[in-house]
């Protein structure tokens, strides 16, 4: 070796893993017809995905992750992408986490709305008799929906923190997370559909938009712009997955949440330390 | 009720040192000197602000990154200017690891609701480093902006050098000098209808929140709300960008802020519980759970 050449310090090979906290709760990532972008969403926490699976949630079942078979038991299901009805094995799927699952959560635009699903027509080989998709709610009853295509790394951790303290913590923080909880899982008993229509149908129409400009910003395909300081939407981009009408302040807002906001932010900055 | 006022860890009565700010300022410079301080010592990299839109006096959101153009936006517009619009595009777009934003009370609504339910707001949430908040009774659509000046006032727009509402109306001051009074029963049926319903009066959400209300002529009340506000805020005074009184000793101070809180929320509580039998047995939504 040529004297120049340092050589780097051999690394010690790292402390043996810790026996896993067994206060977590347990949850897995179900794959129908979806793109993998809400699992990537998940894997966007970076660092914070290793505290979440370090700290507070077995990840027991995830065909890209885990190496399991077939969905197990578990507290809590993500459930990525819509059904094909004409997909056997999809619907099984759905059934069977239904029934070995606590809570079943519809993550992202395709699990709760069927959003860019909805447009499918079928005939793509091999399977070309895959035409119809249909949004998780129309086959099982869902808890929860976490929206949005693809839905952000921080709702999907925001989630995940309340879902553990609601599960696991303490009187005040079963309280505190049931409250945050409450208005995704009133989504899920809204209903399997999504458009920029909602909008206007719940917000416009009723006279409640004050152009504060959230259905803009939080729009993926960019469809919505402001006129006169009023969304119009271009409609024929819209893609259905119910991120303008759930992040619109006048569709849904908890003061009891929202007042709290400060205090709920630190719990979550603290728990993800 | 007791809430009104939202939760604030101080209350002060406060006016910018900056002449250069105050001369174009709405009342005491608060928020173009607490955005300026927070862009040149490193707290924000920036800014969204409620700058000039494509007519005289339409106000649009403006992602301001330097001193002049927060100038450019100072002074109320009283239309409406969908702030959160920009929000995702400034920490994308933009790049802004440390966000300054201005807005209404709804929109600081809208803004903590993309924080703790960032829907489509990816990586928005931890890059709020200042949100102030103005004090709002309620907004205007240009359109309505254009009727009370042009119909009712008799000005051109282009002509008008400030608005303004206090003492009970609203004011139209032109360049050369005229001064209009409207009085309030006028300007209401103008109002934005979504305003209606809201139940924030002093932007309860912000980190800093404030408005004329309570102050002096030329001064500003300012409520320090969060960690975050308070921390800035005793900076900014501390680097002598502010004058300031306890607000306990000015006039008309938190006794007419508390009063016209309770005046808004009553009038649009019961505004919420007039929409719920709107129609025979079919009620308007409400958007609170």
């Amino acid at each position: 070796m040529p004297s120049d050449v340092k050589m780097e310090k051999k690394v010690e090979v790292s402390k043996k893993e810790e026996k896993p906290v067994s206060n977590k709760i347990t949850a897995g990532h179900v794959h129908l017809s979806g793109c993998t972008g809400c699992l990537v969403s998940v894997a966007d926490n970076y660092n914070g995905l290793f505290k979440l699976l370090d700290d507070y949630v077995d990840w027991v079942y995830d065909l890209t992750l885990a190496d399991v078979r077939h969905v197990p038991e578990m507290d809590v299901a993500f459930v990525e992408g819509s059904v094909c009805i004409q997909d056997h094995e999809a619907v099984e799927e759905i059934k069977t986490t239904r029934k070995k699952s606590k809570i079943v959560v519809a993550l992202g635009g395709c699990a709760a709305y069927g959003n860019i699903t909805r447009f499918a027509r079928g005939g793509q080989h091999n399977q070309p008799q895959h035409e119809s998709f249909l949004p998780i709610g129309d086959i099982i009853d869902v808890d929860l929906y976490i929206p949005g295509c693809a839905p952000t790394p921080q709702q999907i951790r925001n989630v995940a923190v309340m879902a553990y303290l609601l599960l696991k913590g303490n009187d005040d923080q079963k309280k505190l997370a049931g409250n945050y909880l409450k208005p995704l899982m009133n989504l899920a008993k809204r209903g399997t559909t999504a458009c920029f229509c909602d909008l206007m149908y719940d917000v416009i129409n009723q006279g409640l938009c004050m152009g504060c400009g959230s259905c803009a910003a939080a729009c993926p395909v960019r469809a919505i712009t402001h006129e006169w300081g009023k969304p119009q939407g271009q409609r024929d981009l819209c893609i259905k997955c119910g991120a303008c009408y759930n992040q619109c302040p006048r569709s849904w807002y908890s003061f009891d949440v929202m007042n709290e906001f400060e205090g709920i932010m630190d719990i979550i900055d603290g728990a993800m330390k | 009720m007791g809430m009104e006022l939202g939760k604030y860890k101080t209350c002060v009565s406060a006016r910018s040192t900056d002449k250069e700010i105050l001369k174009k300022a709405q009342d005491g410079g608060i928020v173009t000197s607490l955005f300026v301080y927070a862009l040149e010592n490193g707290i924000i990299d920036g800014a969204i602000v409620s700058g000039q839109g494509d007519r005289p006096w339409k106000a649009r959101p403006y992602i301001a990154t330097t001193k002049e153009e927060l100038l450019a936006a100072r002074g109320t517009k009283y239309n409406i200017s969908p702030q959160i619009s920009w929000l995702k595009e400034a920490t994308r777009s933009y790049g802004f690891d440390k966000l300054g934003i201005v807005g209404v009370c709804c929109q600081m609504q809208a803004l903590r609701k993309a924080q703790l339910y960032p829907v489509g707001m990816r990586d928005v949430p931890d890059k709020v480093a200042l949100a102030i908040g103005i004090f709002c009774m309620e907004n205007f659509p240009y359109k309505s902006i254009q009727q009370l000046v042009e119909d009712h006032a008799g000005q051109k727009m282009q002509a008008v050098k400030k608005m303004e509402i206090g003492k009970g109306k609203f004011w139209v001051t032109t360049e050369r000098g005229n001064t209009i009074a409207l009085p309030l029963k006028i300007t209401h049926k103008y109002e934005q209808p979504g305003c209606h319903v809201c139940l924030d009066y002093v932007s309860n959400l912000g980190d800093i929140s404030t408005g004329s209300v309570g102050s002096p002529d030329g001064w500003s009340t300012v409520f320090v709300r969060t960690k975050k506000g308070e921390e800035t805020w005793n900076k900014a005074v501390g680097a002598g960008l502010f004058e300031t009184k306890p607000i306990e000793q000015v006039k008309p101070g938190l006794e007419l802020v508390t009063k016209l809180a309770n005046e808004k929320i009553t009038k649009n509580k019961k505004h919420i519980e007039e929409r719920a039998t709107f129609g025979v047995n079919k009620g308007l939504r409400n958007p609170y759970i």
